[in-house]
């Protein structure tokens, strides 16, 4: 697993406070990782800052999934 | 009794009569005040009176960049923003019927549009921190309405739903956001009444009096506080029972 992901994981771990084998590929932080709207807005925040990156609204509303998140980092980045 | 002591508190609108004496009490209670207004003159005059622990953030709020740039400025210069006091507002008015598109635009931007962009600025600060207060200052013509403010009262009326939906969203990340509706409030805007218009109006409050600026300041004094965590989506309405909502 690249260093982006495991970077990732980590957050979503202890933001939503799951366990680290649920965050797989496609578990979206809503339907499978027990997020709500907010918590997404925060994981937002959170990957921002560890990255070094701005990710734009509407860029934010498509990353639903752990993959997404992966995803979008490893190309803005 | 309310302690502010290590918060720091943005004010909008503090160059006026009750935006100054917000700041006079948050500052009181021990927060850092950033006072912000359009006028640079009587915000320096505030800082020097009070001293230590406040500093001058001017900023026109019908310049969208500069409402952008605010929160940034004032996290800058105080070290965030844990406590937004939405205090701006003008009033250009006119009956409905001649009221132009400017007319009703203007107050719009300043008084909803800003403190929607405001609010949004700072709303990052105060999730991280899980700590957060939005005081919101509308106005009891936002409930009753009033002749001649049609744009006024919308936009009024309109942070009253800006805030309970804000309230809603946030309030699990110890943010509460509230408004106070002040009544009749003896300002400079109310000094140009002459002495029959003022006796017409403190006939219709029942304390037979207009409000001073301090009697506001109470008001977002306690919802500032720690004191009033579990007070979320409210709107405290200070107006000596001129309206009894």
């Amino acid at each position: 697993m690249s260093d982006v992901a495991d970077r990732v994981k980590k957050i979503v771990v202890e933001h939503l406070g799951v366990e680290e084998d649920k965050v797989t590929e496609n578990a979206s932080f809503i339907d499978d990782l027990g997020a709500d709207s907010l918590d997404t807005v925060e994981l937002v925040m959170a990957f921002e800052e560890e990255f070094g990156i701005e990710i734009p609204d509407d860029a934010a509303e498509t990353i639903q999934t752990f993959g997404d998140a992966v995803k979008f980092i490893t190309e803005a980045s | 009794m309310f302690d502010l002591t290590g918060k720091t508190a943005l004010i909008t609108g503090a160059s006026g009569g009750i935006g100054g004496e917000i700041a006079k009490a948050l500052h009181g209670a021990g927060a850092t005040v950033g006072l912000s207004g359009t006028r640079e003159a009587p915000l320096q005059e505030l800082a020097a009176e009070l001293g230590e622990r406040a500093v001058v953030l001017p900023c026109n709020l019908s310049d969208p960049a500069a409402v952008e740039a605010l929160p940034k400025q004032a996290a800058e210069a105080m070290g965030g923003v844990d406590i937004l006091v939405n205090n701006a507002g003008i009033t250009r008015d006119n009956l409905f019927m001649r009221m132009s598109d400017d007319e009703w635009q203007s107050v719009l931007d300043v008084n909803l549009t800003a403190a929607m962009k405001l609010s949004k600025g700072v709303l990052r600060g105060m999730m991280k921190a899980r700590w957060g207060r939005i005081v919101n200052i509308t106005s009891v013509v936002g409930a009753t309405g009033n002749p001649g403010q049609g744009n006024y009262a919308a936009a009024k009326a309109g942070l009253v739903g800006m805030s309970k939906s804000l309230a809603y969203e946030v309030a699990s990340r110890g943010i509460t956001v509230n408004a106070v509706a002040p009544g009749f409030i003896a300002t400079a805007m109310t000094d140009k009444l002459n002495d029959e218009q003022k006796a017409k109006i403190n006939a219709q409050i029942p304390a037979g009096r207009m409000g001073q600026p301090e009697e506001i300041a109470a008001a977002v004094l306690y919802l500032a506080s720690p004191e009033a965590a579990y007070v979320t989506g409210a709107t405290l309405h200070v107006n000596g029972g001129m309206a009894m909502l």
